[in-house]
């Protein structure tokens, strides 16, 4: 059965855990193992936080928007969206370390977690018009 | 994500507990920082074994306190990690440099035997 939802929250680090639950809770129709929900929830965190710390500066007044999609073939896709700030270089931002925030605070290693996390993550941005992570798995088959 | 502590001579034991993400990595920067200061704590050992949870802003909150207390000399050990939480502390390398035992006890121990080891070079 194909399905798909979308939600839309304010840039505030409490809605990172509200993101993550709403994902997990989406795809628990697939029957996921806990790793994979786990990873899962990892994948969106990273993503979510980004649109909030990077692209809206912790601004409550931007937006981020959660699109999740699952397929009969058990591949779910989570597209992460925001309309801030946007990366100037997408290839280097996917370095593991590369960061642009407080060194002593973030560790550049979010795309590095949702690569490992994730099959595909696919970003798409533009300096001064937002970005949007694309991240897709499979799921594994024998779920029931 | 919540935390609580104990100190034991110049140690500081903190055990996180719930889900770590950037949202609580602020609070429990400042709580491990501030309470070391206070006690004058110079090692630190962060139990992990009630984190149901942690991104890569758990990442940020062990490499930032390693860098802070090797400053002063201390060391940092971490205790209880599952392999969740230990996978995604690999990918960044933390352990070539982080000591990690399975207990908080036997953190402390370490600790501990690392102390005595410094004595005994200073005689
Ligand atoms: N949604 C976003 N908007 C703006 N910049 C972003 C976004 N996501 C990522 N970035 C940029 O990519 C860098 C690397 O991101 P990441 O790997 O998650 O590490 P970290 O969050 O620790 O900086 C960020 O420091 C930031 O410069
Ligand atoms: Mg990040």
């Amino acid at each position: 059965m194909e399905n798909r939802m979308t939600v839309r929250f304010a840039a505030l680090g409490v809605n990172e855990s509200f993101a993550r639950s709403v994902a997990a809770a989406f795809a628990a129709h697939l029957d996921p193992t806990l790793e994979e929900l786990t990873e899962i929830k990892t994948g969106v965190s990273e993503a979510v936080s980004n649109s909030i710390i990077h692209g809206y500066r912790e601004d409550p007044e931007g937006i981020v928007e959660m699109e999740c999609k699952v397929s009969e073939k058990r591949y779910i896709t989570l597209i992460i969206r925001d309309w801030g700030a946007g990366i100037e270089d997408v290839e280097k931002a996917r370095e593991p370390m590369f960061t642009t925030g407080k060194p002593e605070e973030r560790s550049g290693m979010g795309f590095t977690v949702m690569e490992s996390f994730m099959d595909r993550v696919e970003v798409v941005s533009e300096a001064g018009e937002g970005t949007t992570v694309t991240m897709t798995k499979r799921l594994d088959a024998c779920g029931k | 994500m919540q935390s609580s502590f104990l100190v034991t001579d110049d140690i500081f034991v903190v055990s996180v507990s719930g889900e770590l993400d950037h949202h609580c990595a602020g609070k429990l920067r400042e709580e491990i920082d501030e309470a070391m200061d206070a006690f004058k704590c110079r090692h630190l050992v962060m139990d992990m074994e009630k984190v149901t949870f942690m991104d890569s802003s758990g990442i940020g909150v062990v490499l930032g306190r390693y860098s802070k207390i090797s400053e002063r000399g201390g060391r940092l050990v971490l205790a209880g990690c599952s392999d969740y939480v230990e996978k995604i502390l690999l990918m960044a390398g933390v352990f070539t440099v982080i000591n990690k035992e399975n207990t908080a006890e036997e953190a402390i121990w370490l600790l501990r035997g690392y102390e005595q080891m410094k004595l005994g070079v200073n005689e």
